[in-house]
């Protein structure tokens, strides 16, 4: 991919200084690590090294009963643990053709709009964070807070939920959850338009993020980017419109998307898409009916007829898919997961080059990546 | 030549103490006993304001975050300060292997007493609360805490890793570039005092009733924003953005060594800060302050020691504020300030205040005799006046329509994109 083959040998005579950033850095989210080849402080080339949280999830899943391979994908992408469960759940279902109930369908949808929300407060906590405006950082873990007390009421854990069972919910809405959701929902716009003062209009924020990592929409579709770093370089592309899942179809919401793919208009396309989640689970709210949670049908053992099969959903940072192969037993001959994450990053070195260690970290910021989705 | 070097003998109270005035010459007791008396009282103060300074930073921090803050040690973690001394006095005393023992070692003293040093002019009252009046002072702090830069540099350099490395060498263009900029924004301030001895400037501030701020609007800003630069504050703590450089030039060092370099940080900001108030903000001068206490009273000097700790808190809690407000400048966006608008803006300002001044004695408005200046009450209408209407904005637009077409220095040729966008839906 690189130029940058061997960085450990010392005899390489070369002006330019390699810096070795990460796997301990503060600001590399995890243990990405990036070595950068530097002419001054201008990057001119990069390579990442990733691996370093590698747990072979994939090869775990293929010993493991259905039913307990779940748990499993909470850890892929921790900060959108409901998503992921969300995804492994509905491939199962997919497989074994199985008819979700309504109610079941709209908490899911409440549910997994609720962990979008949280995700992407994690990130512009962090990308705020990332180039300095340590403020906004504290500002959304605030309202984060209240999201993971909200999810730990609903499934007794605030970070790897395992929110949901083939077949539907283990558990119904507990007492009061529309009543916190809506009154969270009440509360959130304001708290978007605090970030935005801090934030949008802001000369150094201006001058720290337009023009910077700049990719065109072709380019993001060749490297196969999904989720907002798509939608900012202005492609409208949603799963959640393209091929709807659970009751998407049911719910009005738009898509923003940028024009000029840069890291303003990924930021800007994150805080619209916050305030569409917000939208749909208002209406999901609205229409929540009555019901059955889990599908009577759903089988005690899972047992998926002999195929293949592949799913996909918009998860927060993009494109969530997984490809299953079953031979028809209780554990998958084979599932692999397309992480949106790991796509994502391959952009980081076009987006980079040319630009300063400073950028750097803002990009890596700006894609929005999660190492233990990465990794896996 | 003691005369000159200690201008305010010891204060009468003092040299009147039974013991000191049975036992010690009045002559050693005015330059030499006094003086440490004041130095050690000095050391003592600032270096305990400095400590609490971090703990204001961090409940300040607290409060704009929503947060609580330290409020474990002591009562509402009064003793916070404390317990973070003593746990960097009782951290290992690590040096890495392959570092330049003596350079490190050397690195953080230099740092240190570069910014102790420059506390020795600073006037902190009137009359005897100074230690020295010398009458290069200003020329003196600059000079001295521009040393403080030498410590950063060695400091990274000697750390031998490459953080430090890229944090040192921003620091040194940072410092040089801003340390120009502070230095030709202080010039229009010093064609009102006419005087760099910083004791001087605040007593003609007070013979012409003024503070220098409203003679000079622009002057203060640009001083302000270098000042902040020149500490390495946010929003240009480039040298130590922990985001990037993980610590920039202390990333190595821990433990006292460490807090060595803290303490001189934040030395550094009281130091800009109290500058900043003598030279624009009228130092110890209130106006009303003569009518309440005699002037050269005990209580005089006391309460102008107390105004000008008010001025400087003030503008401390202002440096607490941007820092927690702002992003961080890019390495190219803060040179790009500096050369670009801090610079030609101090030029400007010198030119246009020159200009107004020699105006105003044209027109008979100010009066300049015996180096000094009267002023008449239509000469500070037309100072203040042309300050803010003319040299401001007219600073401004020249500089905007100058810096319009000038290249960035981003290296990556990027289209200029419009700044106000619409994310469609």
């Amino acid at each position: 991919m690189t130029e940058i083959t061997d960085i450990t040998h010392p005899e390489i005579d070369t002006n330019e200084m390699i810096l070795n950033m990460g796997p301990q850095h503060p600001s590399t989210h995890g243990v990405l690590r990036v070595a950068l080849k530097l002419d001054g402080e201008v990057v001119t080339d990069l390579d990442c090294d990733i691996g370093y949280l590698h747990r072979g999830v994939e090869k775990i899943c293929e010993h493991r009963n259905y039913q307990m391979i779940a748990p499993y994908f909470d850890r892929t992408d921790y900060i959108a643990a409901v998503s992921n469960g969300l995804c492994y759940v509905e491939t199962i279902e997919k497989a074994l053709a199985l008819e979700i109930p309504l109610r079941a369908q709209y908490l899911r949808v409440i549910l997994t709009e609720l962990n979008r929300l949280s995700s992407h407060l994690l990130w512009l906590a962090t990308h705020a964070l990332d180039i300095g405006a340590v403020t906004v950082f504290l500002w959304a873990f605030r309202e984060r807070e209240e999201l993971l007390k909200i999810f730990e009421n609903f499934f007794g854990a605030r970070l790897t939920c395992h929110a949901f069972r083939i077949g539907g919910m283990t558990y119904d809405a507990y007492d009061g959850f529309q009543a916190e959701v809506k009154d969270f929902c009440d509360r959130f716009p304001k708290r978007l338009e605090e970030y935005e003062t801090l934030l949008n209009t802001n000369r150094i924020w201006l001058s720290r993020t337009v023009g910077i990592g700049i990719i065109s929409a072709d380019a993001a579709i060749d490297i196969g980017l999904t989720g907002p770093p798509l939608r900012g370089s202005g492609v409208e592309w949603d799963i959640r419109k393209a091929h709807p899942y659970e009751c998407y179809a049911d719910l009005e919401f738009d898509i923003p998307y940028g024009e000029n793919g840069d890291t303003y208009d990924r930021y800007l396309v994150r805080m619209e898409e916050m305030r569409q989640s917000r939208r749909i689970i208002l209406q999901a709210l609205e229409k929540l009916p009555d019901g059955p949670i889990m599908a009577p049908k759903a089988p005690k053992v899972v047992k998926p007829s002999i195929g293949e099969y592949y799913h996909s959903i918009e998860s927060p940072k993009g494109e969530l898919g997984i490809y299953l192969v079953s031979d028809g037993s209780t554990q998958p001959t084979r599932l692999r997961i397309r992480p949106p994450s790991f796509i994502n990053l391959q952009a980081l070195r076009q987006m980079s080059i040319g630009h300063l260690v400073a950028d750097v970290v803002a990009i890596i910021g700006t894609l929005d990546i999660v190492l233990g989705e990465i990794d896996r | 030549m003691l005369e000159y070097l200690f201008f305010f003998t010891a204060p009468t109270w003092f040299s009147s103490l039974p013991i000191l005035k049975d036992y010690i010459d009045p002559m050693v007791l005015d330059y030499l006993v006094w003086p440490l008396v004041q130095i050690g009282l000095l050391l003592f103060v600032v270096l305990t304001l400095v400590a609490y300074l971090t703990l204001a930073e961090r409940k300040i921090s607290a409060w704009i975050q929503v947060r609580i803050g330290p409020n474990r040690v002591g009562p509402e973690g009064l003793l916070q300060p404390l317990a973070d001394g003593i746990k960097l006095l009782l951290k290992e005393d690590l040096i890495p292997l392959k570092a330049d023992r003596e350079v490190f070692i050397i690195a953080p003293i230099i740092a240190m007493v570069a910014a102790l040093v420059a506390l020795a002019v600073i006037p902190w009252g009137a009359a005897w609360a100074t230690i020295s009046n010398i009458d290069i002072g200003l020329l003196f702090i600059l000079a001295v805490s521009s040393l403080g830069v030498l410590g950063i540099i060695l400091g990274g350099w000697a750390s031998n890793s490459k953080y430090s490395l890229l944090g040192a060498l921003r620091s040194a263009a940072q410092m040089v570039s801003y340390e120009v900029a502070m230095g030709l924004a202080l010039i229009g301030a010093l064609m009102f005092t006419k005087t760099l001895a910083l004791q001087d400037m605040v007593i003609t501030q007070e013979r012409l009733h003024i503070w220098n701020i409203l003679f000079q609007p622009l002057g203060f800003l640009i001083y302000l924003i270098s000042g902040i630069a020149e500490t390495n504050r946010a929003p240009f703590d480039l040298p130590e953005a922990e985001s990037e450089l993980v610590a920039g030039y202390h990333t190595e060092y821990s433990g006292f060594r460490f807090s060595l370099f803290f303490i001189a940080e934040y030395a550094n900001m009281l130091i800009v800060s109290a500058i900043a108030v003598t030279v624009f903000l009228g130092g110890w001068y209130l106006p009303g302050l003569s009518y309440l206490f005699t002037p050269g009273s005990t209580f005089f000097v006391l309460a102008s020691i107390g105004v000008f700790g008010l001025k400087t808190l003030a503008l401390l809690y202002l440096f607490f504020w941007i820092r927690w407000s702002l992003p961080r400048y890019r390495y190219d966006q803060l040179m790009e300030l500096s050369w670009k608008w801090m610079i030609p803006a101090a030029l400007a300002n010198i030119m246009l205040t020159a200009t107004f001044l020699v105006l105003g004695q044209e027109l008979a408005l100010i009066v300049s005799q015996n180096n000094m200046l009267e002023i008449s009450t239509l000469g500070y209408v037309f100072l203040i006046s042309t300050a803010f209407i003319v040299t401001v904005p007219l600073t401004w637009i020249m500089l905007g329509q100058i810096n319009k077409n000038s290249r960035d220095f981003n290296l990556r040729e990027v289209q200029p994109l419009p700044m106000n966008r619409t994310i469609n839906k």
